[in-house]
């Protein structure tokens, strides 16, 4: 069997989403920001709810979001993405809305309309990408990252007695009575992105539902560019580090009994 | 029915914005304001227009909130006092980057700082000349009335839509406290969800299929888009100088002498008007209802015949400067003025007035 | 149980050569190309064709989409 008798388009298994245009995304290369981008639009077309989503962008890596994903998008100020989806899911709740979040944005300036925002319950999904550093601004210490980590603000590494902890802003949300589903992810090995894949299809479909309350996906990435490895050595790092401290799975699942949503894999 | 109440400033304002059909309130307490949001709670609209009323976590949120709401085609608002309003110039700064539509409350109190909580007007320069970054206007309105905390609210609106910029109403706690009786207009009905397709089609409402996304930004990367951009906004500006001039002139046409304010200092300005009248001096007040645009030909036109110009402002002297660019040197500008809270009685204003008109002559 | 033959289409130009692909691939069907593309990356290339079985693997870890997969029963 010749390639040109299996690459025809019947025998077609896996193409880019058209909810992903082809502009070359602005990520370094081996950036898990990419993956989320385009399993988060996939959700979006499998479940067929492109007219009634609007996403939120942040201010980071994945500020222009809105240049890749071609759905109604607004880019908020940094950290405030939360309350900008509160805003419109409050006037519009019938529509799916979503932010697309970093650990700076999401964490640290942004820490209180993250919380505020899951502690009243808003019927959105937040996407959380930890990759504990600051990519965009060439690699300082994010509040995520872990201890003795060096960064471009820490190049001795993190020293927790005068930079503080490495915080688990996931598990503190997972307090909150107004959030119902958390959920820790990462998109490094195809099992993983299959899984983060249907928890954010999950999230999605629990907004079908009217379901009240506000679904948190952390997503763990490498940031290779900052850590200074190449992408797949920063995976293996992760794997051996981050979730050590980042741990992955189900933190807070008041829907379990749903049946696993994921369609297509 | 438009019907007649005895209101507080504020409270006019939170029932103007229910039967403007506004569609969300976004905000935060702080004095001298609590009372909008006290009163729309409490008038609980989303039971009858649908209107939705929520308490944010701080000012940042609350203006966060109207970005994304207003970036989605709905009416939104928010209100607040000085310090609060300087938390929201970020969002105020990318709203008006962005373009969006809204409408935002300052009543104002005394400043810097945590200042005091009783009257000022000493945001006028955060309001007219760009609080936030950026090269932007706010439409300012400066209401002097409890009847026009009320009206300004639905012209707000309608100039914000009809440009798609932000729109500031400029009180202060005088007229926000104060009650006087108003005349509240009929109800409007909230715009549907076809309405706000079809009036913003701009907006982020969900992609429809076979149409281009939608996307609501303030980032443009590149330099010469951002110019771009930039140059749109001020062809903008001046369509709104040229058209959307709103002021008041009594006294004006035998004047020796004209005060410009606006606010609560212009009530008081009117009082002393009446007080020089009596004893022959011809003073004579214009009232800017917008503070930006600012009624520049109206004060060109008085600087060809009066002997000199007055501010009177409750600051050390703000609008007094914009007063001093319209007038161009050609007859002497001055500023009277009290702050931090204290309110210029009209017999001050009008010493003040007629020994500066001495000065002129 | 008939074989399952694969083939993967990068996109080469697209291709920023971060080797996550190559990684991902159990059967070792991808390398990256010692030739560089206009923007200077070495971009995956299949190299050994005959191992691939179309699982998807590959594309589902690429962060720029520049992987397309097809997947046919092979003839007898």
């Amino acid at each position: 069997m010749n390639l040109e008798d299996i690459i025809k388009p019947e025998n077609c298994v896996f193409k880019k989403t058209e909810l992903l245009n082809d502009k070359p995304l602005s990520f370094c290369p081996g950036c898990g920001h990419g993956v989320v981008h385009r399993i988060t639009m996939e959700c979006v077309e499998e479940l067929g709810i492109m007219e009634d989503t609007i996403g939120i962008a942040p201010v980071g890596c994945a500020v222009l979001a809105y240049e890749f994903m071609e759905i109604d998008m607004q880019e908020a100020a940094h950290g405030r993405a939360p309350a900008v989806a509160t805003g419109i899911k409050r006037v519009w709740p019938k529509k799916y809305v979503f932010t697309y979040q970093g650990d700076g944005d999401l964490a640290a300036i942004g820490t209180a309309e993250t919380m505020h925002c899951c502690n009243r319950g808003e019927n959105i999904l937040i996407i959380f990408i930890n990759n504990g550093i600051y990519g965009m601004t060439g690699g300082q210490m994010a509040p995520t990252t872990l201890e003795g980590s060096k960064t471009a603000t820490c190049p001795y590494g993190r020293d927790t007695s005068t930079m503080g902890y490495p915080l688990k802003i996931t598990e503190l949300v997972a307090q909150l009575p107004g959030v119902r589903y958390v959920t820790r992810q990462s998109v490094h090995t195809p099992a993983a992105v299959r899984k983060a894949k249907a928890a954010i299809k999950k999230a999605l479909m629990l907004q079908a539902e009217g379901k009240q309350g506000t679904c948190f996906i952390e997503i763990c990435t490498n940031c290779n560019s900052g850590w200074k490895m190449s992408p797949v050595q920063a995976n293996k790092w992760m794997e051996e580090n981050t979730f050590k401290y980042y741990v992955p799975g189900d933190i807070k699942d008041e829907f379990k009994l749903l049946k696993n949503p994921i369609a297509n894999d | 029915m438009s019907e007649l109440k005895l209101m507080k400033g504020n409270e006019a304002l939170a029932e103007a914005a229910i039967r403007a059909g506004v569609d969300a309130y976004y905000g935060y307490p702080i004095t001298p304001q609590s009372e909008v949001m006290e009163y729309l709670m409490a008038a609980n609209p989303v039971k009858t227009t649908g209107m939705v009323v929520l308490q944010a976590e701080s000012e940042l949120a609350s203006i966060n909130m109207v970005y994304g709401a207003a970036g989605a085609g709905k009416m939104a608002m928010t209100s607040s006092s000085s310090p609060g309003i300087s938390l929201m110039q970020e969002g105020i700064s990318y709203i008006a980057g962005a373009e969006l539509p809204c409408v935002v409350v300052n009543v104002v109190r005394g400043g810097p700082g945590l200042g005091t909580i009783q009257p000022s007007q000493a945001d006028y320069f955060q309001t007219v000349k760009g609080g936030g970054h950026g090269d932007y206007k706010l439409i300012t309105l400066a209401p002097a009335s409890v009847q026009e905390m009320a009206d300004f609210l639905k012209l707000a609106f309608d100039l914000a839509f009809k440009y798609r910029n932000p729109a500031m109403i400029l009180s202060d706690g005088a007229i926000g406290q104060m009650m006087e009786k108003v005349e509240l207009f009929d109800p409007i009905p909230r715009r549907t969800d076809e309405q706000v397709y079809e009036q913003c089609p701009w907006a982020t409402t969900g992609r429809k299929r076979n149409t281009d996304k939608r996307v609501i930004t303030s980032l443009r990367l590149v330099a010469s888009v951002q110019e771009a951009f930039n140059q749109k906004l001020q062809n903008k500006y001046q369509v709104i100088q040229e058209n959307e001039v709103r002021c008041e002139m009594l006294n004006c046409d035998d004047a020796d002498l004209v005060i410009v304010a606006y606010g609560s200092s212009a009530r008081t300005s009117m009082k002393a008007v009446e007080l020089a009248r009596k004893d022959g001096v011809k003073l004579g007040i214009l009232r800017p209802q917008t503070l930006w645009p600012f009624p520049i030909k109206q004060i060109e036109a008085l600087a060809q015949k009066v002997k000199g110009f007055l501010t009177v402002e409750m600051s050390a002297g703000q609008m007094v400067e914009d007063v001093r660019l319209a007038v161009n040197g050609k007859v002497p500008v001055e500023h009277y003025g009290r702050m931090g809270g204290v309110i210029a009685s009209p017999a001050e204003i009008c010493e003040a007035a007629k020994s500066f008109l001495n000065k002129c002559k | 149980m008939a074989k399952v033959r694969g083939a993967v289409v990068v996109d080469t130009e697209k291709c920023k050569g971060c080797g996550l692909c190559v990684d991902a691939c159990k059967f070792h069907v991808l390398a990256l190309s010692a030739t560089v593309n206009l923007k200077g990356y070495n971009p995956a290339y299949m190299v050994e064709p005959e191992n691939c079985t179309g699982c998807t693997n590959c594309a589902t870890v690429c962060p720029d989409t520049v992987i397309t997969v097809y997947r046919a029963k092979a003839e007898a």
